[in-house]
């Protein structure tokens, strides 16, 4: 009963990017672990924390599609949110390492022995607690984005000046994440992790299961993002987005709508933040960068706007670009990076997902007139007779 | 301050004047609509018409004056989805639907049920629901196209859909905003067919500029000039009044 209203709610394709997700978080680990080195199928040492990192940039991406693509809020600080889940998790990282820490301080992190500091600093208090630290990658995000939100939303800023102020959020939050006053670290931020759960936290073991909860994760986000854009608050969403005093008039409150949206955002891109600390190793107020929260909006843009695939896509590609650009060229490639968003907005508005629409139905209707053609079928298909609503079909 | 209106008024503005940098767009305007009647509000640019429509639905705070829904419902202090949600529906003068979702759509959003973010994300459609947008849909002459993209619909059908979305609203009251602007004469004629069965069991307000429209409606006339009130009465008798053909007809 339950499962066919959960199949109902999401449809098929939602159920199967899910399903190759989790086939993904099961077979990647086991070709890394079980198979012998050197064998073709087997996932080398050092991809598995790069292609976890890459599932959690996925993470965000969806998490900024939700509320740039649907409900047209184009935040350019959603890396602000990753991060502060980052340094969450690193917080109880650092206290994880306890007393094998250089100075050998059982409590207190080294740096903050290195400052001179006698002890815990009260907002570090819990986080040697997995769980309360799992808590707080969500809830801090989510109350940063709750507060900024009711006060935008509320007085109703909107479009460019949203951006703006979004921007200026993190850049802000990178200055004060500098200061060593402010107690993660400063300009070094939070490195030198041992162990996550009493596990080595780079034993292959580990990074293993880091990959797994990455995937994982992107599924979960990716199905709730589903029920959520397939209801009638996904409609009410793009109303919101294409017609906001109409949405009013109706008698809907779009500001109550974008909060939700903009808060759950929030939570999903610190949970991403929170796998992304342990698999890369480090958190400092870099990831704070106004220009990382751009190369988010990017990653969206060219895996295509306004779908739930399209970031998925488009932050793998770009990122796994990025990767090899920097390795191979690396003074070119901010010059790429530019260059491609310039390209996608111009050439390809709706990302790579729409341009696989568009190819899908322009053979659909060269096969209809082909077949009008031969009197067999006077009828052409729905969509063939319209190009747009196959662009949709691709949004799950 | 509550105030008990008499029973057949739905729609009380006594005294409303607002102005904007200096300029009084609404100069202490007074008007009643009844229960089901349908009013054509008539006059030249700048007369306050959309200001009325922004101060009854909550857009524009009037600087002084009385608005009353519905026998004591003070609408000066209830916010645009409050109002909303009291049964006023708005038509804009420029047709505004939700382009890139469905006719369909458009109508099932519109539709009175619970306008709460967890209401709508666990709605489910529902036969009753179904039944109702097709009726509309029908009313609205958009029985054909519920499955397409409010974006391709004719200017025309757009204001038909719009019409059919404050419908959906189950609204006691509708304020139309130009609803004929840019019209062929066939869907201006179709559309004063329309208002007037939807005026059979609701009160409209409607603000037009084309007479020969406003003649097919066939109802009471206000005719508005800086603000205020000028003539007021069967379209025959506003467009006698001396003062009506100075100020607006004779331009």
């Amino acid at each position: 009963m339950i499962a066919a209203g959960l199949y109902h709610r999401l449809g098929s394709r939602a159920l199967w990017v899910a399903g190759i997700l989790l086939a993904v978080a099961v077979l990647a680990p086991l070709s890394n672990l079980a198979l012998p080195e050197g064998h073709a199928l087997r996932l080398p040492n050092h991809m598995m924390p790069l292609l976890g990192k890459y599932l959690t940039y996925a993470t965000l991406a969806l998490a900024l599609d939700l509320v740039w693509g649907y409900c047209g809020i184009l935040s350019l600080g959603h890396a602000a949110f990753f991060a502060l889940g980052g340094y969450a998790m690193g917080m109880h990282l650092m206290r994880q390492i306890g007393p094998y820490g250089v100075y050998a301080n059982p409590v207190l992190p080294d740096f903050m022995v290195f400052l001179g500091w006698k002890e815990l600093p009260w907002y570090w208090l819990g986080f040697d607690q997995f769980w309360f630290a799992a808590l707080m990658t969500m809830v801090v995000p989510g109350l940063l984005a709750f507060l900024f939100g009711w006060l935008a939303f509320k007085s109703r800023v909107t479009g460019v000046y949203l951006s703006i102020i979004t921007q200026a959020m993190t850049y802000a939050l990178m200055l004060a994440f500098f200061r060593n006053d402010m107690g993660f670290g400063g300009n070094n931020g939070l490195t030198g992790f041992r162990e996550i759960l009493g596990r080595p936290i780079a034993a292959p073991e580990t990074r293993a299961a880091l990959f797994s909860a990455s995937a994982i994760l992107l599924a979960l986000c990716f199905l709730l993002c589903s029920l959520i854009v397939r209801s009638k608050l996904g409609k009410l969403m793009i109303a919101v987005r294409d017609a906001e005093s109409r949405a009013r008039f109706l008698g809907y409150r779009a500001d109550h709508v974008k909060l939700f949206v903009f808060t759950l955002s929030a939570m999903m891109a610190g949970l991403a933040g929170a796998l992304h600390t342990p698999q890369v190793g480090i958190i400092n107020p870099g990831a704070f960068d106004p220009g990382a929260s751009i190369e988010v909006v990017i990653w969206a843009a060219v895996g295509g706007r306004g779908t739930l695939i399209g970031p998925i896509l488009g932050a793998g590609l770009v990122s796994a670009g990025k990767s090899w650009f920097t390795a191979s060229f690396p003074e070119i490639w901010l010059f790429l990076l530019g260059g491609l968003f310039v390209f996608v907005t111009l050439f390809m508005p709706k990302g790579i997902l729409g341009v696989l629409a568009s190819i899908r139905a322009g053979w659909a209707a060269r096969r209809a007139s082909a077949r009008k053609q031969a009197g067999v079928d006077p009828d052409p298909e729905p969509s063939a007779a319209d190009p747009i609503p196959a662009a949709q079909e691709a949004a799950p | 301050m509550s105030k008990v209106l008499p029973e057949d008024c739905l729609l009380y503005l006594d005294g409303v004047t607002v102005s904007f940098d200096g300029f009084r767009a609404l100069n202490s305007l007074s008007l009643v609509l009844k229960r089901d009647e349908l009013q054509a509000i008539i006059g030249p640019n700048g007369a306050g018409k959309t200001t009325m429509m922004d101060i009854v639905t909550g857009k524009t705070r009037p600087d002084s004056g009385e608005v009353y829904f519905e026998g004591g419902i003070d609408l000066t202090r209830k916010s645009e989805t409050e109002i909303a949600n009291l049964g006023i529906g708005r038509k804009f003068q420029k047709p505004t639907v939700f382009e890139s979702q469905t006719v369909w759509d458009n109508l099932e959003l519109a539709l009175k049920n619970p306008r709460g973010v967890f209401a709508s994300w666990f709605y489910r459609s529902n036969p009753a629901d179904e039944a109702r947008i097709r009726e509309i849909l029908d009313l609205v002459r958009l029985g054909s196209r519920r499955n397409d993209l409010a974006a391709d619909l004719s200017h025309g059908q757009k204001q038909w859909l719009e019409i059919g979305m404050l419908l959906a609203q189950a609204p006691r009251l509708l304020l139309v905003d130009e609803p004929v602007a840019g019209m062929t004469d066939a869907e201006t004629i179709e559309t004063s067919r329309l208002l007037k069965e939807i005026a059979q069991d609701h009160s409209v307000l409607v603000v037009e500029h084309d007479m020969s429209f406003v003649r097919d409606l066939d109802c009471r006339v206000t005719c508005l000039a800086e603000g205020a009130v000028l003539a007021q009465g069967s379209l025959d008798h506003v467009s006698a009044d001396p003062l009506v053909i100075e100020r607006y007809l004779g331009r």
